[in-house]
């Protein structure tokens, strides 16, 4: 044999060298792993069997196939769950979140500055409030005896129980109420990049302002209004906390979403199999909006 | 300590590499490190019993056993620590730490605190310990009651948890508020209509107060069907399972009248609003508020009431004793044995994955001895279930109700502690919801619960009654 014997001795050390590399993102790999998807992993497979909190099927779990997957579209709990979803992150984040974010941002460009400063403060004061503490003042701005059937009362106005009423009017409110903040910080870093000398060219031209908005700003924002959308979008999918501070689901599963119609199966049924396969519907559904916003963003890129 | 000296000795090497790996050889020689601990001498080595139980703002009574408990135990067993873990959660929430605590063994507890209604589902989940052996030579056995014995009994005949104390439930009542409306305390209605009469006679002399509460919906979860729809049920004749031929019953019509008493009762305003019993915690305001300040005439709630406003309670009340009535809750028609009541419990039970069985089981009887079982039974005013304790005149002064409340043991009943039960309990807890708030009629909400039944346990399992 002719092959140099230094030279694969060269390659693995070259190879070496490159490992050596990765090896300080090792630890963050491993770590990702065991916590993130290993679980994931784990919560798939559960989702096909029937491993339960108590009873037998605690001790040997047995192998159901897709049975679980077949539950929900018999059992009416699913649709609705999912329907409510749907609801939830439709008004709530793309319509609430982002387009009051982005008027927010627009308008705070062009009002004057103590006034944006004030408005600012006020709307990431939400933002900043952990999500629990978030949900409990918004369950005391709702409730019964909350702040606004007082503000009502003074106004000599009857309120009526809204958390009972109208339940998903309520926590849809309260997550616009706790989110726009981001979508406004987004939208103002974005609106800051585009060129004043574009939308000037566009004004001598004899754009209006709503030609402006629709044909200069948004066009040149678009990377940024995909990116919003999908990191709100994730982020409401998973809302879980005021959901469950502000109703727990109720009345009669009329706020169920699908993360507290997952936490209710596998814990308050100690159904683990079924509950873990709302769960990976709920994982599955956040990768094609992923997906689909990953893809816009391509398009905008190119 | 050895153990922390290991990694040092490793260190003066020079390339980085090794270095980083005798790091990570010292980092398993860590790990393994306990691993080998057995081989070394045993003696010394203490013991540790983690126990796992409740604790809640309105229910400290177990802690407090339990701490003495402790100091007892390690009095009398030198390096044996008990480590107390309370876990402070509602009884659902609480029952789904402590499954979650079960499936490993370096979590699960030695001794925890269980529901009777969910021995036997554990006991198949392969969460409790057989007690036969340590009970047979346990002298203390033979002072509990025939009843107390069965709670703790698993499917194959075996004892796998033992009780606490019992509980029974009836209706308390405002005597000044039922005064005021013209009727006659001591108070004891003989049937449904009865309680209807009386409620209307004290809506109609104070719109403002709520005349008789039973809980109903989701929210409240078991104290819907304890303290609501299982008094009616029980009461018609009609039950949820039967135990002969271990099915569940669908279509009987007591469940159907059960339902629409509880819209009659929602639909006259004559309980808490649907709101209301929609919000998990309502009971506090039926503890805390409306009863003391004489704004509710009437409440269906267990024989542990008292412990609630008596001194060092949640809602210390002192005037409970005099102000407060007990009354049994009626059969629907009147019919024999003329009322009916509704028992739970909860037990202490040894952890099946435990490595010291021996220790544990004494844990386990140290704290139900009977100076700490009368103590638990008083603070928290339960139904003695040993002889002796009920024998005892402290026991029997505890507070004004103690006799009433133990002669319901006469005509109590006890749910199907079987693993679908929580799941069948949810159903019932649906149909009340869907009757209170109008969403569903009573025939309808029933018809809805017969097929739910059907679906979670099978054509086979129902019997049509």
């Amino acid at each position: 044999m002719h092959v140099p014997e230094a030279t694969p001795g060269r390659l693995s050390r070259a190879r070496r060298r490159h490992l050596f590399r990765l090896l300080p993102v090792l630890p963050s790999v491993l770590l990702l792993g065991l916590f993130l998807l290993a679980p994931v992993a784990w919560s798939f497979y559960a989702s096909f069997t029937d491993v339960a909190l108590s009873g037998k099927a605690a001790r040997e779990p047995s192998w159901l196939g897709l049975d679980n997957y077949a539950r929900m579209v018999s059992e009416p709990g699913f649709p609705l769950a999912l329907w409510l979803t749907v609801v939830f992150v439709g008004a709530s984040a793309i319509v609430g979140q982002n387009a009051l974010g982005l008027a927010l941002a627009l308008l705070m460009a062009r009002g004057n500055r103590a006034l944006a400063r004030t408005v600012g403060t006020a709307v990431v004061a939400a933002w900043v409030l952990p999500e629990i503490v978030a949900a409990f003042a918004a369950y005391a701005y709702f409730s019964r005896d909350g702040t606004l059937n007082q503000l009502l009362g003074v106004a000599g106005a009857q309120g009526t129980d809204w958390l009972y009423a109208f339940p998903m009017a309520a926590v849809v409110l309260a997550n616009t109420w706790r989110g726009t903040a981001f979508s406004m910080l987004v939208y103002r870093a974005a609106l800051a990049e585009v060129p004043g000398e574009i939308q000037e060219a566009a004004l001598m031209d004899g754009a209006g302002g709503w030609q402006r908005l629709r044909l200069i700003t948004l066009p040149m924002i678009r990377n940024s209004i995909a990116s919003n959308l999908m990191l709100i979008t994730l982020q409401t999918l998973a809302v879980f906390t005021l959901v469950w501070v502000m109703t727990a689901g109720g009345p009669a599963g009329a706020s169920t979403t699908l993360p507290v119609l997952a936490y209710q199966e596998a814990f308050k049924f100690g159904d683990i199999g079924y509950g873990t396969a709302i769960a990976s519907v709920l994982v599955l559904i956040g990768m094609v909006f992923g997906l689909a916003y990953v893809r816009l963003l391509r398009g905008a890129a190119r | 300590m050895p153990r922390q000296a290991q990694p040092g000795q490793a260190q003066p090497k020079r390339a980085a590499t090794t270095r980083a790996l005798t790091g990570l050889l010292a980092a398993a020689a860590l790990l393994l490190l306990p691993a080998c601990s057995p081989a070394a001498p045993q003696g010394t080595e203490a013991k540790t019993l983690k126990v796992a139980y409740q604790k809640t703002d309105s229910f400290t009574a177990l802690d407090d056993v339990l701490t003495a408990a402790k100091a007892e135990f390690e009095a009398a067993n030198s390096g044996v620590t008990v480590e107390l873990q309370p876990i402070q959660a509602n009884d659902d929430d609480y029952g789904t730490k402590l499954a979650l605590s079960h499936r490993s063994a370096g979590t699960a507890p030695d001794v925890f605190y269980e529901d009777t209604f969910k021995v036997r589902s554990d006991v198949d989940a392969g969460y409790l310990l057989k007690l036969d052996e340590h009970l047979a030579s346990w002298p203390d056995w033979a002072n509990f009651t025939e009843a107390a014995k069965a709670a703790g009994r698993a499917d194959d005949g075996g004892i796998y948890a033992v009780p606490l104390g019992t509980d029974t439930r009836a209706i308390w009542y405002n005597k000044t508020v039922l005064q005021k409306a013209g009727i006659a305390v001591p108070w004891q209605p003989k049937t449904w209509d009865d309680i209807l009469a009386a409620a209307r006679k004290m809506k109609a002399a104070d719109p403002s107060v709520v005349p008789f509460n039973m809980y109903a919906g989701k929210a409240t979860g078991e104290g819907t069907v304890m303290q609501g729809f299982y008094q009616l049920l029980y009461g018609t004749g009609s039950t949820l399972y039967d135990e002969q031929e271990k099915k569940w019953v669908v279509g009987s019509r007591g469940f159907t009248d059960s339902l629409r008493f509880l819209k009659t009762l929602y639909d006259e305003k004559l309980a808490v609003t649907p709101a209301e019993a929609l919000d998990a915690n309502v009971w506090k305001k039926v503890f805390g508020e409306w009863l003391p300040k004489g704004k509710m005439g009437a409440t269906v709630e267990g024989s542990y009431t008292p412990s609630f406003w008596q001194k060092g309670g949640a809602y210390e009340w002192p005037g409970y004793a005099k102000d407060m009535g007990v009354a049994m809750f009626p059969t629907q028609h009147g019919q024999a044995p003329g009322g009916v009541s509704m028992s739970g419990g909860w037990t202490l039970a040894v952890g099946a994955k435990t490595k010291n069985p021996d220790l544990a089981f004494k844990f386990l009887s140290t704290a139900l001895n009977r100076k700490n079982a009368l103590a638990y039974d008083v603070d928290n005013s339960q139904i003695a279930v040993r002889s002796d304790v009920a024998a005892d005149p402290a026991y029997q002064a505890a507070n004004p109700f103690v006799k009433d409340v133990s002669e319901l043991v006469e005509v109590t009943h006890f749910r199907p502690a079987t693993a679908d039960y929580p799941r069948i309990s949810s159903a019932v807890q649906e149909a009340t919801e869907a009757v209170i708030t109008g969403k569903q009629g009573p025939a309808e909400a029933a018809a809805a619960y017969d097929a739910a039944v059907r679906k979670l346990v099978g054509e086979d399992k129902v019997i049509q009654k």
